[in-house]
């Protein structure tokens, strides 16, 4: 066949890298495809840049008339942390759609047999889904002025650490669901009967404060509550639930998914 | 290079792979040979570390599937039944990852991709998306893929399933051609016959058993006879039976089993048998299965192929 040699090099591939190494590299390697094809899927790319800014301004302008929450805050500004947070659930969900997706084109076997740590192939499509949220939360602050709100560099900063957390945790729970999930339909159905929970019941667009005691049962359940929460302590310099307890909720809820996904993994 | 033992594999209560035990040497190309469920894939899926064993075990390039399963994975490539590229990226990129997971040398990443690409000749498409491939341009770029990291063992599990025969002679050209270069055992599951005659060694699996494992000639030579077809009148039976040959009616035909078809032909010829649609047919691996399990492995309709089966059967109730 063709006279060229270039391949010689035989054994096993790599090299010891311990398995810490192992892992960090098989994430990156995971990590990069889905970045390589979410830049190529340009629809999804761009839509879902355009979301969170047209549920601001509708659901903004819209409902302004309606609430006031006090004489500093406007009401599209009071929602601005929680859109941000939408954004984060969507991104999330979409970690999910690419392990139903992997599956479905059988592209995931082709990952289960690699030389990979199963727990690579969840932190690389958690890094995966958080980057992505990463971006889109990162947009809408671009937007920030538009409707009146300005940040110190610091702020910033602070806010992109706190949807890193949140986007790892949600991310997480895209995956769990979709570790038992076989067809892209049901994964739709069930994503939908948890993102719009997650969202409706987390104080994103109304106070918690005023809630009717079973509402706010529901709502201080929900992890994302406590993001929201968090998110607008930094824009607004306003929250619900003392500090420590915001930190605690979300970072435990990420710690419990991020273990569920491995776990479930591990057993394909 | 692969060694099986008393492995088994139970679905709830079906017993997908009953207690087999097999061993496949280094450099060969061992192929297993039987019908749709009888446990080719659940077997491939169980020494890939897809799934563990409910019994038994097996080492792959001296490394236990169930303990040293990393190493395991790191020893063996495999190109699946079903499609398994990543249909949104290029021919390129699906490679290109395959080396990153496989952890390929970066400086030989690229020499490699290249030199498969060329082999399946699929150079000219290397920039394209995947999902404007056909059928056999996608196998050919798996086949490609599993080669490219170098694995001391490959699995090919049904590699030509739903390919037209032309494609399929192809990607077997392509096969042969990627084991001679990367020197590489291979191990792969078919139900066709003919591409079980390309391996060094078969082993026949039916209903989860082995059956039997030798080389294809050797399974041939056990079962012996050759067949000479002759058409069927009265006189031409008594003319056959006259040279004390054993003889049975199928239909319009006769059919004349031989240890040495050469000698029996010398017979017929000068014996004064009409030599009207004469035949000849060697044992074929599907005659082996045939006389091994007492089923053909796919259903085929008409045809001389029938007849002999049906004479073979009949032979077996002797």
């Amino acid at each position: 066949m063709s006279g060229e040699e270039i391949v010689t090099v035989r054994g096993k591939t790599g090299g010891d890298w311990g398995i810490f190494g192992k892992f960090l590299y098989g994430t990156y390697i995971i990590w990069l495809r889905d970045m390589k094809r979410l830049i190529r899927d340009k629809h999804q790319f761009f839509g879902s840049f355009a979301r969170p800014i047209l549920w601001l301004l509708i659901l903004g302008m819209g409902l302004r008339p309606v609430f006031t929450v006090n004489d500093e805050v406007d009401y599209i500004q009071y929602i601005f942390p929680g859109i941000i947070v939408m954004s984060l659930i969507f991104s999330g969900m979409w970690a999910g759609i690419s392990v139903i997706w992997d599956r479905e084109f059988g592209f995931l076997k082709e990952i289960l047999v690699a030389p990979i740590p199963r727990t690579s192939i969840v932190a690389g499509k958690v890094m995966g889904g958080a980057t992505q949220a990463l971006l889109q939360g990162s947009i809408t602050i671009f937007f920030a002025p538009v409707i009146g709100l300005r940040f110190a560099f610091f702020d910033i900063l602070l806010m992109i650490a706190i949807m890193l957390i949140i986007s790892i945790a949600l991310a997480s729970l895209g995956i769990v669901i979709a570790s038992r999930m076989y067809s892209y339909e049901g994964f739709g159905t069930v994503s939908n009967f948890v993102i719009m929970p997650l969202f409706f019941l987390s104080g994103a667009i109304y106070p918690v404060e005023t809630l009717p005691g079973w509402l706010k049962v529901l709502v201080s359940l929900n992890p994302v509550t406590y993001g929201v929460d968090l998110m607008r302590g930094v824009v607004l310099g306003m929250r619900s639930f003392p500090l420590t307890d915001d930190i605690a909720y979300i970072v435990g809820f990420g710690v419990a998914m991020g273990g569920l996904a491995v776990l479930l993994f591990r057993k394909y | 290079m692969i060694k099986v033992d008393r492995l088994v594999k139970k679905f709830d209560d079906v017993v997908a792979v009953d207690d087999i035990s097999f061993e496949v040497k280094e450099g060969e190309s061992f192929g297993f040979l039987g019908p749709n469920g009888a446990g080719k894939t659940t077997t491939i899926r169980i020494l890939t570390t897809l799934i563990p064993p409910t019994s038994g075990g097996a080492t792959v390039d001296g490394y236990d599937i169930k303990k040293e399963s990393d190493r395991v994975r790191e020893s063996i490539g495999i190109i699946f039944q079903e499609p398994s590229l990543d249909e949104r990226l290029t021919a390129y990129d699906n490679l290109y990852f395959h080396a990153a997971l496989y952890r390929v040398p970066k400086r030989e990443i690229k020499p490699r991709i290249e030199k498969a690409l060329k082999m399946v000749e699929l150079k000219k498409f290397k920039d394209k998306v995947v999902n404007t491939f056909s059928g056999g341009m996608k196998r050919r770029l798996e086949i490609a893929r599993g080669f490219l990291h170098m694995p001391r063992v490959l699995f090919l599990d049904e590699p030509t399933l739903g390919l037209d025969p032309q494609t399929r002679r192809v990607i077997w050209e392509y096969i042969r051609n990627l084991k001679d270069d990367f020197g590489v055992t291979l191990f792969l599951t078919t139900h066709y016959m003919e591409e079980a005659e390309e391996s060094d060694r078969v082993g026949i699996i039916h209903k989860g058993k082995i059956i039997s494992v030798d080389s294809p000639e050797n399974m041939k030579k056990r079962i012996g006879r050759d067949t000479i077809v002759l058409s069927n009148s009265d006189g031409n039976e008594r003319a056959v039976r006259s040279l004390g040959l054993d003889v049975v009616r199928a239909g319009d035909k006769l059919l004349v089993s031989v240890d040495s078809s050469e000698d029996a032909l010398k017979k017929i010829l000068k014996g004064g048998v009409s030599l009207e649609n004469l035949a000849v047919k060697r044992p074929t691996l599907e005659d082996v299965f045939i006389e091994l399990t007492g089923t053909a492995i796919a259903d085929e309709s008409g045809g001389t192929m029938d007849v002999v089966k049906q004479a073979v059967r009949m032979r077996r109730m002797r």
